[in-house]
């Protein structure tokens, strides 16, 4: 199925969870955050939290900014 | 009589404390390296930082945090590049779920920017009320950029802003307080029955005096990135920034004399030798 992270479409297996895309992304150990269609999703819920087809994803990290 | 100031003499925002009165900020520097030495040269304790999207494919593979001593700063997550309410909102939450994972104590504020321009970078003062509003519902201590005017200023406050920070001048613009008496109204204001109210010039900052024209208006601190990050020698710029927060802080509190048209004599007038007879 397909869904949107960070602006661009990715192919995902079915019944995949926000924990299994951090780590197809080799993102599982990073300190990021992830909004579901513009909802954050905590860390807490990244295993239990399905992708549904269409489903548009940010990740984010902290950068250098003022 | 040993001066410290600083320590004596702490700057107070909600629940946090800091013996520096400088808030610096992370962006703009030519390495990660260098950010960090001028972190520290400059004094202060806390620093702020921006929500952006995690690099999916990222050659080298450095992230800002493998450069920061997350246990020194606290650290001030901002809204940096919004432009409505309900995306300062968004970004707010995700820079909370990153500053709770780390277990900084940055995760219980933020410093909410909601842009109007991209010229100017002025802030959208309706959506800046708005998203402050909805942010303190959301428990979030909220430190909040905007203009020089007071009566934004004081409604911002009476929405629950933890701090106001108005601008010196346009962020990164480097003109520094263009309209201090704007800014001393907006201190009238903020401070009236509350004189510890902390209110922060945020943004503007070009030079070390920059910094101590606004602490000896009376503010309680200077939050600037660029002035240090692009100086020609960040570090030694860092160090100046410093001493200048220090400085105007010290000459705030010391107290000035007032301004006079005419000269006062230091040597006292009395006492002088007989005038000249040739």
């Amino acid at each position: 199925m397909e869904i949107t992270v960070n602006g661009q479409v990715r192919t995902v297996s079915h019944g995949s969870t926000v924990a299994d895309l951090l780590a197809e992304l080799g993102l599982a150990h990073k300190l990021v955050a992830v909004e579901v269609n513009e909802q954050l999703v905590p860390k807490a819920q990244h295993g239990e939290r399905r992708l549904a087809p269409g489903d548009r994803l940010e990740i984010v990290t902290l950068v250098g900014g003022g | 009589m040993a001066v410290e100031p600083m320590i004596e003499d702490p700057l107070r925002i909600g629940s946090h404390t800091f013996s520096s009165r400088l808030i610096v900020g992370t962006g703009k520097y030519a390495t990660y390296e260098l950010m960090a030495q001028a972190l520290e040269l400059s004094g202060s304790e806390c620093i702020t930082v921006a929500v952006r999207r995690e690099r999916l494919i990222d050659a080298e593979g450095k992230n800002l945090l493998d450069f920061l001593d997350t246990d020194r700063y606290t650290i001030l997550p901002n809204t940096a590049g919004c432009y409505s309410a309900d995306d300062a909102v968004r970004v707010a939450r995700l820079g909370r779920e990153i500053l709770s994972q780390m277990g900084n104590p940055g995760a219980n504020w933020v410093k909410l920017e909601v842009l109007g321009d991209r010229k100017t970078l002025l802030p959208d003062p309706i959506g800046t009320l708005e998203a402050t509003r909805r942010l303190i519902d959301e428990g979030f201590q909220v430190l909040v950029y905007t203009t020089d005017d007071p009566v934004v200023a004081k409604r911002l406050k009476e929405a629950g802003a933890t701090s106001v920070m108005p601008a010196g001048s346009p962020i990164g613009s480097g003109q520094g307080v263009l309209n201090p008496n704007n800014i001393r109204i907006c201190l009238e204001y903020l401070k009236d029955g509350d004189p510890d109210y902390p209110v922060i010039v945020d943004a503007g900052v070009g030079t070390a005096s920059d910094v101590t024209v606004a602490m000896e208006l009376g503010v309680d601190g200077v939050l600037l990135n660029t002035g240090i990050a692009h100086a020609k020698d960040p570090l030694m710029m860092a160090r100046a920034m410093r001493l200048a927060a220090e400085s105007g802080r010290l000459a705030y509190r010391a107290g000035r004399i007032p301004k006079k048209l005419y000269a006062t004599a230091s040597s006292p007038v009395e006492g002088t030798i007989a005038p000249s007879r040739s």
